[in-house]
């Protein structure tokens, strides 16, 4: 198992669809809140929520790293884009 | 042809495969569990469909973290064939071993039926039994496998003859770029495609059409 305590940040991972590529599930959710009548709603995209608890103090480096995780795994950038929020 | 298909927690139709290959080639395909760090003395690597580790996060990208996907780049790299078929092929993107993505079917839904394709390409390890512009029947059983790249690559794509296989004209069921159903990498010793040919070599399943592909592989490997 993996140690989830002492941990000193926390971090909020937006992942979402690039500019440019079709969402169909954001188009549905759009299609429902207008059977709901929500009239105005324009165009909706949707995408992940990730949060993660780090041992780290160093905020550059806990960036660096983050960054890391999203290339390698957390996002596929072909399609997606992602941003990183931190917490201390 | 010596073989190998690879097992992730949830992949379903390694059996499928194991059995096409064992009644084509007249040999038991090795089952590699995706622990494994290292692959037995193969010729072909088969990565099944299914839904490997539950699709968390995106179909496909937890099995290209696993342990067995590095064995399978090693065996790729030197020259070895790999077919990644329907979860197989996202894991392919996945793990960068074939370009694009494989999204959302455009119309949201789970498509689970027989469709007509079109081979495109016979140069290869996988296509060289079939005819160019043959049409063949095969069936697809996915909700994801709406093929995405940019116009840069789909254009490369295209120019280096590397679309194996083509949704016919108006039997697209995902919405996929260009009516791409299969695609080689630069090498040509890596496929992956959505359908299903390993459901197709039997009259008793309903067809044999993909009977050719795995007897592309003998008579290239073998």
């Amino acid at each position: 198992m993996v140690e989830r305590t002492d941990t000193n940040m926390k971090a909020r991972v937006f992942v979402t669809l690039k500019n440019g590529v079709l969402d169909p599930q954001g188009k549905a959710i759009g299609n429902a809140l207008h059977g709901l009548g929500f009239g105005g709603v324009g165009e909706v995209r949707q995408g992940k929520v990730i949060d993660l608890e780090l041992k780290e103090t160093d905020e550059a480096k806990a960036r660096a790293s983050l960054k890391d995780m999203c290339e390698k795994l957390l996002a596929n950038t072909v399609i997606e884009k992602y941003e990183i929020e931190l917490k201390a | 042809m010596k073989s190998a298909v690879i097992v992730f927690p949830a992949s379903n139709c390694d059996r499928d495969a194991q059995t096409a290959l064992k009644q084509l080639t007249g040999k038991d395909p090795h089952m590699v569990w995706h622990q494994e760090s290292a692959l037995p003395d193969v010729d072909l690597v088969v990565l099944p469909g299914g839904f490997s580790y539950g699709d968390y996060l995106r179909c496909g990208a937890m099995a290209s973290q696993s342990s067995v996907m590095k064995a399978v780049k090693a065996h790729a790299e030197k020259g070895g064939a790999v077919i990644g078929i329907c979860n197989g092929f996202q894991v392919l993107t996945e793990t960068h071993m074939l370009p694009g993505a494989l999204m959302r079917n455009a119309d949201l839904k789970f498509v689970c039926r027989p469709v007509k394709l079109t081979v495109e390409e016979t140069q290869s390890a996988f296509t060289r039994k079939y005819a160019k512009g043959q049409q063949i029947t095969v069936p697809v059983a996915h909700g994801e496998g709406n093929y995405f790249a940019d116009d840069e690559t789909l254009n490369r794509l295209e120019g280096e003859n590397r679309v194996a296989f083509r949704y016919a004209e108006g039997d697209n069921p995902n919405g996929s770029a260009r009516n791409i159903a299969g695609i080689l990498n630069e090498k040509r010793n890596v496929l992956g495609l959505m359908p299903h040919p390993e459901r197709v070599v039997d009259p008793l399943l309903g067809g044999e059409d993909g009977k050719a592909l795995f007897q592309s592989l003998i008579e290239t490997l073998a």
